[in-house]
C-alpha cells in the first residue's frame, strides 16, 4: 500500500500499484503477504486436506466423461461404480481407523475373504444355522484383527511386518478351510440367503443401488461419529497424532491401539458380508484387489500414512474416485492392466502430495 | 552435611503442601536420588536447578509419579502419597507441564486442553452413544486461555500446530492450571523459546502464581530463574546442596554451587 501511495499521481500507475495491493488483503490470514500461489496452495491444502479427493474426484469425473461420453453419466453406470466401490469404502473405513494411528493393516483383504468364506462354508457346508454361521464369521474378523492389535501394540512390532504376516497367514488358512472350492451362488440362496441380503437391490431413479451400499453409508456414518464425536474418536487422532504426548496426556495408547485394530477386523468381516451379497456366490479368491485400493482410498482420500490426520469423508471420496478410475478405464476399452497401473500412480502422487502438504512452514 | 539442618529459607509457620523426606532411588549401583530432601510451600515459584545428571529430572519424576523411589516418603499437605502412575499424581491434583508440552498437534486447541479427560454430553447421547460435551469444554477451554490472558488466541478450534511456540506453551500451562488443583510443576518451560516469547511464558508463570498455585520450575535458565523465583533449590550429586533466596546470591555462586567449585552455604 505504501507503494501505492509513492506511485505519481498518474491514474494508470495508482491502478497497477492497486491491484496487488488488493489480493493481498484477501489473503492476511497468510499474515505473509508474498507468497507464490504454490505455496498458497500448499497453505489451503494443509488448512483443509479433504479438498484434494473432491477436486481429484472432479478432474476424474471430467476426464472419463471426456473419454467415454454421456454413457459414463447414465444412472445405471453411476449406480454400477457404486456398487464396485462399496467392498473397497467399507475395507477403507477399516483402513482409516488404523492408518490414523500410523499403523497400517495389510491384511484386511484377507480377512474380509476368511470371514465370507467361515459365513457360507459353515452355513452351506456344515449346516450350522445362518444366523450362528454369521456371528462365526464376524468373530473371525474379531479376532484376526485382535491378534493383529496385539502384536502391535503389545510386542511393539511394526503394523506393516504384523499384518503382512497375517496376511500370509489369513490368506492360507482360507486356501486351507475353503479347500480353494468357490461355493456357487444358488447353493448359498438356497441355505443361507441371508448371507447374499447386502445384494438386494432397489430401483432409485433409473440408478440401480444395493443395501450393500447403504450399508456402507451407514458404516461410514458410525465411524465419522466415533472418529468426530467420542472421546476415543479423539484418543485415536492423538495416538496416532504423538503417542508419547498421548500417553502423557492420561490415554491409554495400547488400549486404543488394540481398540482399534479389533475394530477394523470387524468391519472387514462386515466387508465379507457385503462381498458375498455382491459376487453372490462365495469364493476364497474374490476381493483380491481389496487390500492395495483400501490403502489407495484412505490414502487419495486426505488421511495421512503418518497418522493422526485424515477423515472417513476422504476415504468415500478417495474410494469413488478408485472406483471412478476403475469403470472408466474398463468403460473406454482399455486393458484392465492400465486399471492396476493407474491405481498405483494414483497411491504414489497421494503420498507424495501429503508430504508435501506436511512441509508447509508457518 | 545434614540437609534438613539447612536453613531452607522457608516461610514462617506455614507447612509445605508437597514435600520430599530422605528420598533415595538406585538403578543397581548407580544413585540417582541420595537421601534427597525437597519443600514446596503454597504460593510460591520454587526453582530446581542443577547440573545435568545431578538428578533433577528423577527427584521430579519421583514427585509425580513416573518414578518409584526405593525409599524416604511424600507428603502432599502432610499427608503421605505413593503415586503408581502420574496418572494417580495428576488426579491428587499435582500436573506438569512436560518439556515437549505433550500436546497433539493435529488435534484442536479445545481438544487438546481436554485430551484424555474428555466431558461426555449430559443425559441419553452422552450417555448411550458417548458423546461428546463439545460446547462446554469449547467455552471453557476459552474460559481458560482468557484467565490466563491468553486473548491472542482467536480459535479456539485451530490446530495447536499452527500455533507458535510460545503460543503452545500457553496452551500446555492453561491445560495444567485448569486441572491442577494443588501445585504446578514445569519443566524447562522456556528452553525452547525465543527471548520475546520467553518473557511472555515468564509472564504467565508469574500470573498462574498470583492465582494462589504453587510452582516448582526446572530450569537451566538462570536469569529466569533469578527473576521469578522465590527460592532455588540447588540439586547436586542426588541430592539438595542447599536452598538459597535469590536475592542473597548471584548467578555465579549459584552456579558455582550447583557444580561444586563453591561451598554450599550452611547458614
Amino acid at each position: 500500500m505504501t507503494d501505492a501511495a509513492k506511485a505519481p499521481p498518474n491514474g494508470r500507475a495508482v491502478h497497477e500499484q492497486a491491484v496487488p495491493a488488493a489480493t493481498d488483503q484477501s489473503h492476511v490470514s497468510f499474515d505473509v503477504d508474498n507468497k507464490s500461489p504454490l505455496k498458497r496452495m500448499q497453505h489451503f491444502l494443509h488448512a483443509n486436506p479433504t479438498a484434494i479427493p473432491f477436486i481429484v474426484l472432479a478432474l476424474a469425473l471430467v476426464l472419463f466423461s471426456s473419454i467415454v461420453g454421456a454413457r459414463f453419466f447414465h444412472p445405471f453406470n453411476l449406480s454400477l461404480i457404486l456398487q464396485q466401490v462399496t467392498i473397497i469404502a467399507i475395507l477403507g473405513c477399516a483402513q482409516t481407523l488404523i492408518i490414523l494411528t500410523a499403523g497400517i493393516d495389510l491384511s484386511v483383504g484377507a480377512m474380509m475373504v476368511l470371514s465370507s468364506v467361515v459365513m457360507g462354508r459353515l452355513a452351506v457346508m456344515s449346516g450350522v444355522p445362518v444366523p450362528i454361521a454369521f456371528i462365526l464369521g464376524l468373530m473371525v474378523g474379531v479376532l484376526g484383527g485382535f491378534i493383529n492389535g496385539m502384536l502391535v501394540a503389545r510386542l511393539k512390532l511394526p503394523p506393516f511386518i504384523v499384518t503382512l504376516g497375517t496376511w500370509s497367514i489369513f490368506g492360507a488358512l482360507n486356501l486351507w478351510y475353503s479347500r480353494s472350492e468357490t461355493i456357487r451362488q444358488q447353493d448359498v440362496e438356497a441355505v443361507a440367503s441371508f448371507l447374499q441380503f447386502t445384494g438386494t437391490a432397489f430401483n432409485f431413479m433409473g440408478a440401480r443401488i444395493t443395501l450393500g451400499s447403504i450399508l456402507m453409508l451407514i458404516l461410514a456414518g458410525i465411524i465419522w461419529y466415533v472418529l468426530n464425536r467420542t472421546a476415543f474418536g479423539r484418543h485415536v487422532h492423538a495416538t496416532g497424532d504423538d503417542p508419547e504426548a498421548a500417553q502423557l496426556a492420561g490415554i491409554n495408547v495400547r488400549g486404543v491401539l488394540i481398540a482399534v485394530y479389533t475394530l477394523a477386523g470387524l468391519i472387514c468381516s462386515i466387508a465379507g458380508w457385503a462381498l458375498i451379497g455382491r459376487i453372490g456366490a462365495i469364493s476364497s479368491i474374490s476381493g483380491a484387489t481389496g487390500n492395495l485400493d483400501s490403502i489407495t482410498a484412505v490414502v487419495i482420500g486426505g488421511t495421512s500414512l503418518f497418522g493422526g490426520r485424515g477423515s472417513i469423508v476422504g476415504t468415500l471420496v478417495g474410494a469413488l474416485i478408485v472406483g471412478v478410475f476403475r469403470n472408466g478405464l474398463a468403460l473406454a476399452g482399455a486393458d484392465a492392466l492400465w486399471q492396476e497401473f493407474s491405481i498405483g500412480l494414483l497411491i504414489i502422487v497421494a503420498v507424495a502430495l501429503d508430504q508435501w502438504i506436511r512441509k508447509v512452514s508457518g | 552435611m545434614n540437609q534438613s539442618a539447612q536453613n531452607t529459607h522457608a516461610p514462617a509457620g506455614v507447612a509445605p503442601i508437597l514435600q520430599a523426606r530422605d528420598l533415595v532411588k538406585r538403578y543397581g549401583h548407580v544413585v540417582a536420588i541420595d537421601h534427597a530432601e525437597f519443600e514446596l510451600y503454597p504460593g510460591e515459584i520454587l526453582a530446581v536447578i542443577g547440573d545435568n545428571g545431578a538428578g533433577k529430572s528423577s527427584l521430579i519424576k519421583a514427585l509425580t509419579g513416573a518414578l518409584h523411589p526405593d525409599g524416604g516418603e511424600i507428603l502432599l499437605e502432610g499427608k503421605p502419597v505413593a503415586f503408581r502412575s502420574p496418572l494417580e499424581a495428576r488426579a491428587a491434583g499435582i500436573e506438569t507441564v512436560y518439556q515437549n508440552l505433550a500436546l497433539s498437534p493435529a488435534l484442536s486447541i479445545a481438544d487438546n486442553i481436554f485430551l484424555g479427560r474428555e466431558r461426555l454430553s449430559q443425559g441419553f447421547l452422552g450417555k448411550y452413544f458417548r458423546k461428546l460435551d463439545r460446547d462446554s469444554m469449547r467455552s471453557d477451554a476459552r474460559k481458560h486461555l482468557n484467565a490466563l490472558g491468553l486473548l491472542t488466541i482467536q480459535n479456539i478450534d485451530q490446530p495447536v500446530e499452527t500455533l507458535s511456540g510460545g503460543q503452545r506453551q500457553g496452551v500446555a500451562i492453561a491445560r495444567a492450571v485448569a486441572f491442577g488443583s494443588r501445585v504446578v510443576i514445569m519443566d524447562e518451560p522456556t528452553a525452547a523459546l525465543g527471548v520475546k516469547e520467553s518473557r511472555k511464558v515468564l509472564d504467565l508463570i508469574l500470573d498462574v502464581k498470583r492465582r494462589g498455585l504453587p510452582i516448582v520450575l526446572i530450569s537451566h535458565n538462570m536469569p529466569h530463574v533469578f527473576e521469578i523465583a522465590d527460592r532455588i533449590h540447588i540439586h547436586r550429586l542426588g541430592r539438595r546442596a542447599c536452598v538459597i533466596r535469590p536475592q542473597d546470591y548471584s548467578m555465579s555462586d549459584a552456579v558455582a554451587i550447583m557444580t561444586g567449585a563453591k561451598e554450599a552455604p550452611v547458614h
